[in-house]
């Protein structure tokens, strides 16, 4: 069988051993759970409940604001005990923090919905609004805008991705494994609501069972192929996966939209299930905790909100024997490393992983010997280490001119360059200083 | 728990193959070449690659000593340049030569550009280019493979060549004759038991290096077979369609070693494909140019001494379709 892939890319250490056969368990529930209000790009939520209010599981804590922005339930039952700016990862976030009661006792708002076939595409999209879902696959872009595109756009086709491309992470493999029904009944509810008539669930051939459950899953139904893509890092990138199921690329600067793309995470899709057919809002998710580092490596249900310090404690804490030097809120290629563990997940929270001091040591960067490694593996195609020479001298227009913005961040280009150099860095910051230069340009424009 | 995380920028791995990783397989892949030489060219060999490898080594060594900066010797580029420029001289260059060379490799060629990576010209064929100048005689005074104490001279393949004259079609029968008289049949040349420099006589033995190279990743295959397939095309096309004549020229000279080693070096060659393949046809075409209608028996050096020039503006002007790029 020929397996699907796009060009370029890079072959990291998988690490999924630690993780990948351990099932499915739910934390422990927290005492307190701190839950982010922002916990992506756009507006943060409104907090819509006060401090000593009672809330229950499931209710909504927080109100959308604006087009991108998504509401916010509470994980716990119990009562809110502040509002406050707490830790989150990759920075700070006002809290609503709730001290748990423990007695899950759900919000009556909770109710099933029905079934797909007797809901219409606005009430999906709603649904899916109400909710709170995001995309789950680390970004947490909240999915309602996403399902709901432009009139003038034609969607063709809904691809999940269940890649899990990111070293380390297990959590959509296990969710694939153990719930494909949600994941399939997720992607029939978003082919609805797109009005598509073709569903992809993409996922690399090291998940085998992965596969074989998502198959058995969709066998029933025709218009959903699960496809075998190979195993490579940025696999599960939205344009590469496009790429790799429909051969289709994506025009520079567009979104997937543009041919006729949606894409979401696998996650994502069995959080729209459990919202159809439970009533359930995005509360809790998949987080994988692993790492050479934690003694008991899991893949752990945990409550939006729970500190990363609990979560650990959970999996034994910290191996004997290993210095714990870097902590990482996702995997090791996109995550953001995080400089303490006081700090809660949000929806996004993917994986927790530590890695040891050897592998956390930043490396000197010595001279670029122009291998050209870079630009071989680069998924977008582009010359990393041109834009990133560019860049540290400070030269953003040359650095856009080599297409800086076509960057889609994976890190290839940093993961393989011998000379170790800070290519990815540099390269983000030349799109900052462009994408400054652009909302500078655009508001001089509306003047 | 802890409390001192260290913070950085995404990626948190990396490759394990760093720059002296990718040297120690260059190195590997000039080992059978290495061991020919050895072969052919016993005690001379020998001391003319250590002469060349101590060198290089050493100055680099010390003008990061003077210059105070971190030493680089440990990334193992200059013990390739060092190996790289015995390739390219003949067995039994005096010692102080050998040094002179290197020495011109590194310092002038490399370090005082920046050090790896800023050259513009590969440093071994830059310092052959400076002894042939310099030293003209010494540098042509071929030692006959397995000679050992006593130097005795031999011409190379090359030079026997160029004395059937330059041009037309009757030249190549009358080059092939001239080999043919100093016995020297094709599967000499392709074993390597011929005159010439240390590392350029064993044709299979670097093809075994640069298949090595090829497989683990280092070099990709598109700029020495461009080179080496074009430079015998046209051997064949402008030298009196001889198809034996050309095959003599393929196997001598160094086309092999410059093809394979020398034309891919990272620093001097250009980044994308198709800019490779552009700059090794340029080569190609000049190495021909030079052997055939030149003054002089050997267009290697030359040819990719003057396409590394070129690749500034190669680089400049070839550039890869970004991806989701509108098509012109």
């Amino acid at each position: 069988m020929k397996l699907l892939t796009f060009k370029g890319g890079i072959h990291p250490p998988y690490g999924k051993e630690y993780a990948n056969k351990k099932p499915i368990e739910k934390a422990a529930a927290p005492a307190t759970v701190y839950i982010p209000l922002q916990q992506h790009i756009g507006a943060p939520a409104k907090c819509i409940v006060e401090v000593g209010e009672e809330v229950k599981l499931g209710q909504k804590i927080g109100e959308a604001q604006g087009f991108v922005s998504s509401n916010i339930h509470s994980s716990v039952s119990g009562v809110v005990k502040a509002i406050e700016v707490c830790g989150v990862p990759g920075g700070s976030s006002t809290c609503v923090i709730i001290e748990n009661d423990f007695k899950e006792e759900l919000h009556p708002s909770i109710q099933p919905h029905g079934e797909i076939e007797s809901l219409s595409k606005e009430e999906i999209i709603d649904i899916v609004k109400e909710a709170g879902i995001v995309g789950m696959g680390g970004a947490t872009f909240p999915n309602h805008v996403k399902i709901a595109p432009p009139p003038d756009s034609n969607a063709e086709f809904v691809i999940l991705n269940g890649a899990e491309c990111e070293p380390y992470l297990t959590a959509d493999d296990r969710l694939m494994v153990e719930h494909p029904e949600l994941v399939v009944y997720g992607l029939r509810a978003l082919m609805k609501a797109l009005d598509v008539k073709k569903g992809f669930i993409g996922i690399e051939v090291n998940k085998p069972e992965a596969i074989e459950n998502m198959v058995k899953a969709a066998e029933a139904y025709p218009e959903i192929e699960v496809v075998s893509l190979q195993v490579k890092y940025p696999e599960g990138a939205e344009k590469q996966l496009i790429y790799a199921c429909t051969g289709r690329e994506v025009p520079s600067g567009a979104l997937p939209i543009a041919v006729g793309a949606v894409v979401d995470n696998v996650a994502t899709a069995a959080a729209i299930a459990k919202a159809i057919k439970f009533g359930m809002p995005l509360v809790e998710r998949i987080t994988t905790v692993t790492g050479p580092c934690i003694k008991e490596p899991k893949n752990l249900v945990t409550k939006v909100g729970t500190k990363f310090n609990e979560i650990i404690e959970q999996c034994g804490g910290i191996k004997e024997g290993v210095t714990a030097s870097k902590l990482i809120a996702g995997g090791p290629m996109m995550g953001l490393a995080q400089c303490t563990d006081d700090i809660s997940t949000n929806k996004g929270s993917s994986g927790i992983l530590i890695l040891d001091d050897k592998m956390a040591k930043a490396p000197q960067p010595q001279n670029c010997i122009k291998c050209g490694r870079c630009t071989d593996v680069c998924p977008a195609f582009l010359q990393p280490l041109f834009i990133s020479a560019y860049s540290l001298k400070n030269d953003f227009e040359q650095a856009e001119k080599h297409r800086a913005m076509d960057c889609i961040e994976c890190g290839s280009c940093s993961f393989i360059c011998p000379a170790r150099r800070l290519l990815l860095p540099s390269i983000r910051q030349a799109k900052r200083e462009i994408g400054a230069k652009r909302r500078k340009a655009a508001a001089a424009q509306k003047k | 728990m802890n409390n001192k995380w260290i913070v950085s920028s995404s990626p948190h791995i990396r490759t394990n193959e760093d720059t002296s990783y990718i040297m120690k397989q260059v190195l590997i892949a000039l080992l059978p070449a290495t061991i020919a030489g050895l072969y052919y060219f016993r005690v001379r060999g020998a001391i003319t690659i250590i002469a060349c490898i101590l060198g290089a080594v050493l100055s680099e060594f010390l003008y990061c000593k003077i210059t105070k900066k971190e030493s680089t010797i440990n990334d193992l580029s200059a013990v390739v340049t060092g190996l790289l420029l015995a390739f390219n001289v003949p067995a039994g260059l005096p010692i102080w030569m050998c040094v002179f060379g290197a020495i011109f490799s590194i310092i002038v060629v490399k370090m005082l550009f920046g050090g790896i990576g800023f050259n513009f010209l590969n440093p071994a064929l830059a310092g052959r280019a400076f002894l042939l100048a310099s030293f003209p005689v010494a540098m042509t005074t071929w030692v006959k493979p397995g000679a050992n104490a006593d130097a005795i001279t031999a011409a190379t393949p090359l030079s026997y060549m160029k004395l059937g004259g330059s041009e037309g079609a009757g030249s190549a029968a009358n080059a092939l004759n001239h080999l043919h008289q100093a016995n020297i049949s094709l599967s000499d040349m392709f074993l390597g038991n011929i005159g010439g420099t240390i590392g350029e006589t064993c044709t299979v033995l670097l093809l075994i290096g640069g298949v090595y190279l090829v497989y683990k990743g280092i070099i990709s295959y598109v700029m020495p077979v461009t080179y080496i397939v074009l430079a015998t095309v046209l051997t064949f096309l402008f030298g009196g369609m001889n198809f034996e004549f050309a095959l003599y020229q393929a196997c001598a000279g160094g086309l092999f070693l410059g093809g394979i080693f020398m034309l891919t070096d990272y620093t001097t060659s250009p980044m994308t494909k198709k800019g490779q393949i552009i700059y090794a046809s340029i080569a190609a075409i000049l190495a021909v140019c030079i052997r055939l209608f030149g003054g002089y028996p050997e267009g290697v050096s030359y040819s990719i001494l003057f396409a590394n020039c070129l690749v500034p503006l190669i680089d400049k002007y070839v550039n890869n379709r970004v991806f989701g790029e509108v098509r012109k």
